[in-house]
């Protein structure tokens, strides 16, 4: 059991009387990345909103490790599981590097000089070492998520939650995201990825989760579920994606 | 022209009187704006504070809240010369007679008038900033006063200035209202050197023209202030692939 990082336990998520999430149960292991597929308004995104509590849940509880994420301290939670966003999300009003900078003074009281070693590190990491000192606004959609993904690293958190991190980047700019999350896959971090990569999902998850109608229908290792899914929901949704990309 | 020569009489005979007169204006003025500014940032934090999920902490938060918005509503509701006499001689009142400093008694009255309007101000800025900022911050962990200090306010602030730039001036020309509690600012000034010549056009000519020099000059500086706030277009990119020490300047606008 201690392998275990996130658990829902029969998470529920109401807006209004719209009800989002129907009861979702999912284990997460230590080191394991995890793709979240389905159709827009499967309740994906509204999942991972709720795993860091930007979402509080109308039922049934999120586990850290075992401990119900309610009774640990907010703020450090939320660091030590870092997401990135789709509309990336970055400070407008500091450098790419004092948006990897700042939190890491503010959240885990580090020295100056050590969160800009931290940062630095990881921005080169993804690439973007040339970038240090342009704002968010002179940079591109896929280097904005590049600078992101290195926010969310330089706070060294054990989970990194992914938004749809491409999916409102120009095609061209897809590969760039994808191959530093690609790159990320040994770090041992342990990875949830909303997307709708099939051939992402495919290639790097070590299991792949189907989400329909705010519920998990089916997930499996990406071999069972993208090579032989049980359920017809899945089956026409693979079919109606994989169909359409090709 | 006889008008001209008598102007021009008043200013050479009275100019300390209008020198200080302007001194107070811009002193009241001033400090008046930045302190109502700060009523506005602190007013804007707090009604922006998600509500809580403990039951008395989150009736306190509306408490204070509603406190919060019934000044800003008679403050904005009511004249700011009105609300001199009333804080003036109400404190008189209730001291048995014994009234305030007049300046500081004037800063206060234009700095909680201000702060009505600069609360909204502030919260319009807030509401205005796209919700990924708190998000993004909310992710690394920062808490709520954490995010308003380092990502919000700063945004918000270069936004709202030119908002708080047209307070200022404003307030630059309002303050002529506190002659009504007998502070020197300069339109009390008029009417002292009016007692005094009996031309009260000329003088009041005299005092216009400051008004306008003073509003004019002031919003040309805070112009200048706005402009240089909104940031360099260029930056450095840092080392190129023969000389990693390279620093390349780029110029960039607005790419998405």
């Amino acid at each position: 059991m201690t392998d275990t990082v996130i658990k829902l336990d029969h998470l529920e998520k109401t807006f209004g009387d719209h009800k989002v999430l129907c009861g979702v149960d999912l284990e997460v292991k230590k080191g394991e990345i995890i793709s979240v597929i389905g159709s827009s308004g499967s309740g994906k995104s509204t999942m991972l909103r709720c795993i860091n509590l930007l979402e509080e849940p109308t039922g049934g509880k999120v586990y850290y490790k075992g401990t119900s994420v309610t009774e640990l301290n907010l703020s450090s939670y939320r660091a030590s599981v870092g997401m990135v966003f789709q509309q990336f999300n970055l400070f407008n009003n500091m450098t790419a590097l004092e948006n990897c900078v700042r939190p890491q003074i503010k959240v885990l009281k580090r020295t100056r000089e050590e969160a800009e070693k931290v940062a630095r590190e990881f921005i080169e990491r993804v690439g973007m070492s040339a970038y240090v000192n342009a704002r968010p606004s002179q940079l591109s959609g896929g280097q904005k998520q590049r600078i992101a993904i290195a926010r969310a690293l330089s706070m060294n958190p054990e989970v990194i939650l992914f938004d749809e991190p491409t999916s409102a980047l120009d095609p061209e700019m897809v590969g760039e995201v994808l191959d530093v999350i690609k790159g990320l896959a040994g770090m041992g971090l342990t990875m949830i990825v909303v997307t709708h990569e099939m051939a992402f999902a495919k290639e790097v998850s070590d299991r792949v989760v189907f989400m329909d109608g705010g519920v998990v229908l089916e997930e499996g290792t990406p071999d069972e579920l993208f090579g032989n899914p049980k359920m017809q929901r899945t089956k026409e949704f693979l079919a109606r994606f994989l169909g359409s990309a090709e | 022209m006889n008008f001209f020569v008598q102007v021009w009489e008043i200013v050479v005979k009275y100019y300390p009187f209008l020198l200080k007169g302007i001194g107070v204006t811009m002193l009241i003025a001033l400090v008046g704006t930045v302190v109502g500014l700060i009523i506005g940032l602190l007013t804007g934090i707090v009604r922006t504070i998600p509500l809580s999920k403990n039951g008395a902490l989150k009736i306190l938060q509306k408490v204070i809240n509603a406190v919060i918005a019934v000044y800003i509503e008679i403050f904005r509701g009511t004249p700011m010369m009105v609300q001199a006499m009333v804080i003036y001689w109400g404190y008189a009142f209730m001291n048995g007679g014994s009234t305030l400093p007049l300046i500081p008694a004037g800063i206060f009255i234009v700095s909680i008038n201000t702060g009505a309007y600069m609360a909204e101000i502030v919260r319009g800025g807030i509401i205005s900033i796209d919700k990924g900022q708190f998000e993004g911050a909310y992710s690394v962990g920062m808490t709520h006063v954490q995010t308003m200090f380092n990502v919000i306010i700063p945004q918000v602030m270069k936004n709202i200035l030119p908002s708080v730039s047209n307070e200022f001036v404003i307030n630059i020309k309002d303050t002529s209202v506190l002659n009504v509690i007998g502070i020197a600012e300069l339109y009390y000034m008029a009417g002292m050197i009016k007692t005094m010549t009996f031309q009260t056009f000329q003088a009041y000519t005299v005092v216009c023209v400051l008004y306008f020099i003073m509003t004019f000059t002031v919003t040309r500086i805070l112009r200048v202030i706005e402009k240089k706030l909104s940031g360099s277009e260029n930056y450095v990119v840092c080392g190129s692939q023969s000389d990693p020490k390279a620093e390349i300047r780029v110029k960039g606008g607005d790419s998405v």
